[in-house]
């Protein structure tokens, strides 16, 4: 006699745990289980990252800085914040930063030099080795007199050793260390040029530091935290324009941004996954359904309550998200290693062992993965009428379409939201990518159709291809917009990111200057003129440029607190540089007032860029005041300039009539087009006037690129799951279709078709889906390209016929083969067994 | 086999199917009354279309009625929801069916096993095994229902359905899938194993054989019951 089947949670769970079990054996929760899994594998390798990088700016925070606090200004530090420093016990060192052209071999080489004193760093330590890539060790010690600590960098560039001798300025030092790591260097963290460190009291000997050079002076601070408190509380009171105060908590402001956006958009990455996974998981999950219609009804014949069945199926899914979730999680931690390894040259920071934080959004995406996405089509199994084992036609109330897709929708706002932490992105994001979907599945609607008029025109085996994308419409768009959207946003980092630097360069003119020139002293100009004359180098015209702060703007004084913008922000609080000029640039255009003519030279006029006047709220004809070496001058705007920054001429976002800064100490710049012959004798230039410091623009623009490569790279590796995702959908539509297709097959093979047809058929029909899908991408990829080029970039982009045909070929390879693959089982089973199982 | 005219463990008092078609309302059951005793065996006989499932899934709590009542075992049908009706069917009920309704992704033995781990009976593993043996399929424990003859998965189904030892099996053409051969042994495993259980078995089928070896027969005809006529056995009304 059995006992009443009123299933306890003790029970079920036993029970779905077997169920599980065999349903797995029968392959039904594959697909689940593969979406899951790479769902939770992208979610959690970010998550691990950021995570680390996080954890690591707070811990190493004091580190970061190398102090408690640090003072950094353009110019000499205040002797009185030293005082005032010292009267309160604290420690100091002083860092000088600066960028200069160290020689070495007759080979010039931009470098940025620090110069420190005794004690520092006063947080963290600096680790050196004795030869490349040698052992390294902690030291205490700041290089001596005469020597030089170089990265290893350096020594690659120019073919150097440690013991060898490398010039700056008018003075010579030895290589005697390599410097593999110093805990403040992270604020250049895109550096151009590789470290040179040496002792402070050598910098006067270089005589590299002239009038007007761009030097970052810094003092750092460390001591009791009651002290620093009270330091920080002093000095916030003093500060002036262009002193700036880094405290622990800002740490590294700059990463931490870097880090913001990185979390932003690698999250926003990985949730192209997930969202796709959950494509994958629902068509699965349907399929699941469909295929349990006969357990739960036989369960409910056998007695089996809603509730129970709801409880099983509910426990079964719960047991496999856990499982999937616990695989995600641990591939998660190896995807992380990837790319901590591609993007570590740039974080420059010790990143600690993996937290376990992340695992939590790990089981929860997979739990609300598969819950969100999968549980609507599995509660529709509980209404299965039991009648059902009598009459197979019965099925029950069908699953309610609006309540998947609700389900979709919220499950999908909580992840990003999760992931954001910021409601008005997620529903941009949201209602953004809702369109994206909308625009590909009306265009790949579209597509289908067309497609399906070409049926009468090709033969019978493309013509099953077709008619099967045209039969199932719905699967075939989510296929194809599932995949589109896989490969769009491949096409997007690696072909357009090309085409769009490609563009910029070839709307520079040929012979743009490549090279810049600066810190020339007034009484070089002359001799550097005749330096280039000789090389046969068009005679560059140099600009002079004064220093100064930007105090007042009419009568009100300048503070960071009356803007809003970051770039506003900044602008106030960085140096400008004053230049004078009878006539102004030839790629400026004046859009407001006039400029100056000779009878207003001597005047105090200012010519502005007016985006910079736009940004700081200035018009035309109010007054500025700026501090120019310890004296206030007032200038009244004469006239607004819109300036042509790409063309590399040396412009100037603030200009004067001749005869008004003369007298002033100015340090003067050029730019100039040098080919590769000129190019080296820079060498000669460097050694004949040593203060001067030339910048190659190939250098920047080359190393720009690296860090775009690595960027692109790591972003690569997170949407590499969003094509795996993609695979998931195909096998899950696959699937869904399988035994319709079986039963069909079976039924054109006793009709008479021979495999091979049948085989093209398929092929055909995967071929013009994987077509399909990269056209939509490489369409869309050049639109969102030309968008980025002409909206945000503003120069022009030329379409590139590549990325459509490259998102085809893609396609083709990839739906092509997966889809052959996971639908030739229906060709192997003998026809007269899928007859038997019937539809 | 021996009936006992005892107190009736199946009832069906004015009991109809009614369903609404494009066509208007159309009768699949009309006032239909019979009572069963016990341990009796009873075959739903009538041509196709004569309301015979319709009435199997009435009596089993499967389907609801339009109008009267079903009880069983004292327990009237009409009184108890959905799941009341799907405890006691777990309780007192077991079924074999025309199509055998074995789940495919489950190997035989885990088929049998069904109803005993749902009632977390003790050892269903042995429990299942020692039922497959008694149907001749101790060899096929790992197979799966494809892998099955259509006997075979008969057999299969009938372990699951005395398993779980029922006091009242339906049986739904439970040879209509097979041949006249396997048939018999099908019918006659069917009849030793209910009355080894004293089952009672109510079965519907339109092999007038079969029904012959059945105690009493319901004679239905386009949704109403025949009157008795020549055969005393029949159920009396």
């Amino acid at each position: 006699m059995a006992a009443p089947i009123n299933i306890q949670s003790q029970t079920s769970f036993a029970f779905s745990w077997r169920m599980l079990w065999r349903d797995w054996r029968g392959g039904e929760l594959r697909i689940l289980a593969i979406a899951l899994i790479i769902a939770v594998t992208s979610v959690t390798a970010v998550s691990f990252f950021i995570d680390r990088v996080e954890r690591g700016l707070n811990q190493q925070a004091a580190e970061l800085i190398a102090a408690d606090l640090v003072i950094s200004s353009s110019r000499q530090i205040n002797a009185d914040y030293i005082q005032a420093a010292k009267q309160r016990g604290l420690k100091l060192a002083n860092t000088t930063q600066f960028r200069s052209v160290a020689v070495a071999k007759e080979q010039p080489q931009l470098v940025e030099v620090k110069a420190v004193t005794q004690h520092y760093p006063l947080r963290g330590e600096l680790r050196i080795a004795d030869v490349l890539y040698g052992e390294e060790r902690a030291t205490q010690a700041i290089p001596a007199r005469g020597e030089v600590w170089v990265e290893p960098r350096l020594l690659q560039a120019l073919n150097l050793k440690v013991g060898e001798p490398l010039q700056l300025g008018a003075r010579s030092f030895t290589i005697t260390q390599v410097l593999v790591y110093e805990p403040d260097r992270g604020g250049d963290m895109f550096s151009v040029a590789p470290r040179v460190l040496m002792h402070a009291d050598d910098v006067a000997a270089t005589k590299l530091i002239t009038t007007g050079a761009l030097v970052t002076h810094r003092l750092l601070l460390g001591g009791k935290r009651t002290a620093i408190d009270d330091y920080r509380q002093y000095v916030k009171q003093q500060l002036q324009p262009g002193e700036r105060l880094l405290s622990v908590k800002e740490g590294r402001p700059e990463l931490r941004a870097a880090l913001d956006r990185a979390q932003h958009f690698l999250g926003l990455a990985a949730l192209i996954s997930v969202l796709l996974a959950g494509v994958a998981v629902a068509t699965a999950a349907r399929r699941f359904a469909q295929r349990h219609l006969d357990t739960s009804a036989m369960l409910r014949c056998l007695g089996a309550t809603q509730r129970s069945i709801i409880r099983m199926f509910s426990l079964e899914m719960l047991w496999l998200a856990f499982i999937a979730s616990s695989i995600g999680c641990a591939l998660g931690l190896l995807t992380q290693m990837g790319i901590s390894q591609i993007l570590d040259e740039l974080l420059l920071i010790t990143l600690p062992a993996p937290s376990s934080r992340p695992l939590v959004l790990g089981y929860a995406t997979g739990v609300i993965l598969l819950l969100g996405f999968a549980l609507p089509p599995l509660l529709a199994l509980k209404n299965v009428p039991p009648l059902r084992v009598l009459r197979r036609d019965v099925t029950g109330a069908p699953v309610h379409a609006g309540l998947v897709y609700l389900g979709v929708l919220l499950s999908m706002g909580v992840l990003l939201y999760w992931q954001v932490g910021e409601l008005q992105l997620v529903v941009y994001v949201m209602l953004g990518t809702l369109a994206t979907v909308l625009i590909l599945a009306i265009a790949a609607y579209g597509l289908i159709k067309l497609m399906n008029r070409l049926r009468q025109r090709v033969g019978v085996a493309w013509r099953f291809g077709l008619a099967n994308i045209a039969r199932r419409p719905a699967s075939s768009v989510i296929q194809i917009v599932a995949f589109g959207l896989g490969i769009m946003v491949l096409l997007l980092l690696s072909t357009v990111r090309n085409d769009l630097l490609n563009s910029w360069q070839t709307s520079l003119p040929p012979e743009a200057p490549n090279h810049f020139l600066i810190n020339v002293q007034p009484d070089q100009i002359a001799e550097i003129q005749a330096f280039f004359d000789q090389q046969g180098v068009a005679t560059p015209q140099l600009y002079p440029m004064v220093r100064a702060r930007l105090m007042r703007i009419n009568d009100r004084i300048v503070s960071t607190n009356d803007y809003q913008s970051d770039r506003a922000r900044h602008m106030v609080t960085r140096e400008f540089n004053l230049s004078w000029a009878a006539e102004p640039q030839v790629d400026n255009t004046i859009v407001a007032g006039q400029w100056w003519r000779e009878a207003d030279h001597g005047k105090n006029l200012l010519s502005l860029e007016a985006k910079l006047a736009d940004t700081l709220g200035i018009q035309l004809h109010d007054t500025v005041s700026f501090d120019i070496n310890g004296t206030l001058r007032e200038f009244t705007i004469s006239n607004l300039r819109e300036v042509d920054w790409d063309t590399f001429n040396i412009n100037f976002f603030t200009v004067v009539p001749p005869g008004v800064l003369e007298q002033d100490p100015a340090s003067w710049v050029t730019s100039l087009y040098l080919s590769p012959e000129q190019k080296r004798q820079l060498s000669q230039l460097v050694k004949r006037f040593p203060n001067v410091t030339v910048i190659d623009v190939a250098v920047i623009m080359d190393k720009v690129r690296s860090i775009m490569d690595r960027v692109v790279l790591a972003v690569e590796f997170i949407f590499l799951f969003t094509l795996l995702a993609g695979l998931a959908v195909l096998y899950a539509a696959i699937q869904a279709n399988q035994d319709e297709r079986r039963f069909e097959n079976a039924v054109l093979r006793t009709l008479g078709a021979r495999k091979p047809v049948l085989l093209r058929g398929l092929i055909a029909e995967f071929i013009t889906l994987g077509a399909l899908a990269g056209l939509l991408a490489g369409l869309a990829a050049s639109a969102l390209a030309w968008v980025l080029s002409v909206q945000v970039f503003h120069f022009p982009y030329q379409f590139n016929p590549i990325i459509g045909l490259a998102g085809i070929g893609f396609g083709i390879a990839i739906v092509g083969i997966a889809g052959v693959l996971g639908t030739r089982t229906v060709l192997t089973q003998p026809p007269v067994v899928s007859l038997r199982q019937g539809t | 086999m021996g009936s006992q005219q005892s107190a009736p463990f199946v009832q069906a008092i004015q009991l109809g199917k009614r369903v609404i078609t494009s066509e208007g309302p159309l009768t699949i059951l009309d006032d239909i009354s019979f009572s069963i005793p016990i341990g009796t065996s009873v075959a739903v006989v009538g041509e196709s279309g004569s309301g015979k499932t319709t009435l199997l899934g009435l009596l089993a709590g499967l389907d609801v009625p339009t109008h009267g009542q079903v009880i069983i075992n004292g327990q009237d049908l009409g009184a108890l929801d959905e799941d009341g009706r799907a405890l006691l069917r777990a309780d007192t009920i077991g079924f074999v069916f025309q199509n055998f309704q074995l789940l495919n992704g489950l190997t035989a033995l885990e088929n049998v096993m069904l109803p005993l781990e749902l009632a977390n009976a003790a050892n269903p593993r042995e429990q299942a095994a020692e039922f497959m043996a008694r149907v001749g399929l101790g060899d096929r424990l790992s197979h799966y229902p494809n892998q099955l003859s259509g006997g075979e998965q008969q057999r299969c189904a009938m372990a699951r359905a005395f398993a779980a030892h029922p006091k009242l099996l339906f049986a739904d053409e439970p040879t209509g899938n097979l041949d006249q051969h396997t048939g018999k042994r099908i019918i006659d495993l069917l009849f030793d194993l209910n009355r080894e259980q004293g089952t009672t078995l109510i079965m519907a089928t339109h092999d007038e054989h079969i029904a012959e070896l059945c105690d009493r027969r319901l004679h239905l005809d386009e949704g109403l019951l025949i009157k008795p006529d020549e055969s005393s056995s029949d159920v009396g009304c």
